[in-house]
């Protein structure tokens, strides 16, 4: 996807990155931001101030121990209120991990996170399968592209009422699904969207694959370049 | 003051997977005749009177279960 990188056309998009007590893939974040020419913008869970960036990512990690639930006490940190009416105004938003936790605990995305069923950390490459490329973080991928990105999380089973399911089933709001479901998620989804397509939460982590340097592949890239080209359309 | 104690359950149609490993630990120690586990969270709260009913059930349904997944229920208990 190295081709594609160097067509990044929103040179100078401010994407700010959220650090919350506990949160550990905020740097890979910015760093992904960054290898698409973008500019990362750090954001402070205490503070309520979006420093004017064009969109807004929640990164891996165990936000304030992951205590209670997983998301459940970052959901009410000062900066989200700030994320949620910026993502009512229209603003991209991406939760990857614990951050998609996070997006579902602020009812920002339907459904929840619960413990894996094989109750085992998982840590390991997945294979995802793209569903929806009509949303602002997917549109660079193929319908049906298949990428390599990691997973590693405890609490990865997506649930919801089979009525939200078949809900994200019909309206083809499903964004990724797994190949060979890992923790037991409901009709194996990965990744959804919120009816608009801007507000999108995975489990996988794209910013762990964007240079087969360090990670199985650079698919993860695609993400990112897609909210670039979100941005300059808008 | 009161005691107020709110146990959250996950919902009947939400598997427990965790309740399942308890329940199937048991026989493994020689317990027999328990047909099935859930595992739930209780909490304990020390509230001042003046805290009423419906201010308590809005702290159960919006911070410590997630009505999406848990039901919970809250009582008053002597201290």
């Amino acid at each position: 996807m190295s081709e594609l990188a160097s067509e990044s056309s929103a040179q100078g998009a401010r994407i700010g990155v959220v650090t919350f007590p506990g949160s550990l893939d905020d740097s890979d974040t910015a760093r992904a931001v960054g290898l698409v020419d973008a500019e990362p913008v750090g954001l402070w869970h205490g503070d309520a101030d979006l420093r004017g960036v064009d969109a807004v990512i929640l990164p891996g990690g165990f936000s304030y121990g992951d205590y209670l639930r997983a998301g459940a006490i970052a959901r009410f940190a000062p900066v989200m209120g700030e994320v949620v009416a910026a993502a009512r105004r229209g603003m991209p938003v991406l939760g990857i991990c614990n951050g998609f936790q996070v997006l579902c605990e602020a009812g920002l995305l339907p459904g929840a996170l619960t413990r894996n069923e094989s109750l085992h950390f998982v840590c390991r490459d997945e294979w995802l399968r793209v569903e929806h490329t009509a949303t602002a973080w997917t549109s660079r991928f193929g319908d049906g592209a298949e990428i390599l990105v990691p997973i590693k999380h405890m609490d990865g089973c997506y649930v919801a009422d089979q009525s939200t399911v078949d809900e994200l089933n019909g309206e083809g709001r499903v964004v990724f699904r797994y190949l060979d479901n890992p923790n037991g998620s409901r009709a194996d989804i990965a990744g959804i969207t919120d009816p608009t397509g801007r507000v999108v939460g995975l489990m996988p982590h794209p910013e762990h694959a964007t240079d087969a340097l360090t990670g199985p592949s650079d698919d993860g890239l695609g993400m990112f370049l897609s909210v670039l080209d979100h941005l300059v359309a808008a | 003051m009161a005691r107020v104690v709110v146990d959250v359950m996950p919902k009947p149609e939400i598997l427990d997977p965790q309740g399942q490993a308890v329940a199937n630990a048991l026989p493994r120690l020689g317990f027999t005749g328990v047909a099935e586990v859930r595992q739930g969270k209780r909490f304990e709260l020390e509230v001042d009177d003046s805290v009423d009913d419906a201010t308590l059930a809005r702290i159960a349904d919006g911070l410590l279960a997630n009505p999406v997944i848990e039901q919970w229920t809250v009582r008053r208990v002597d201290a």
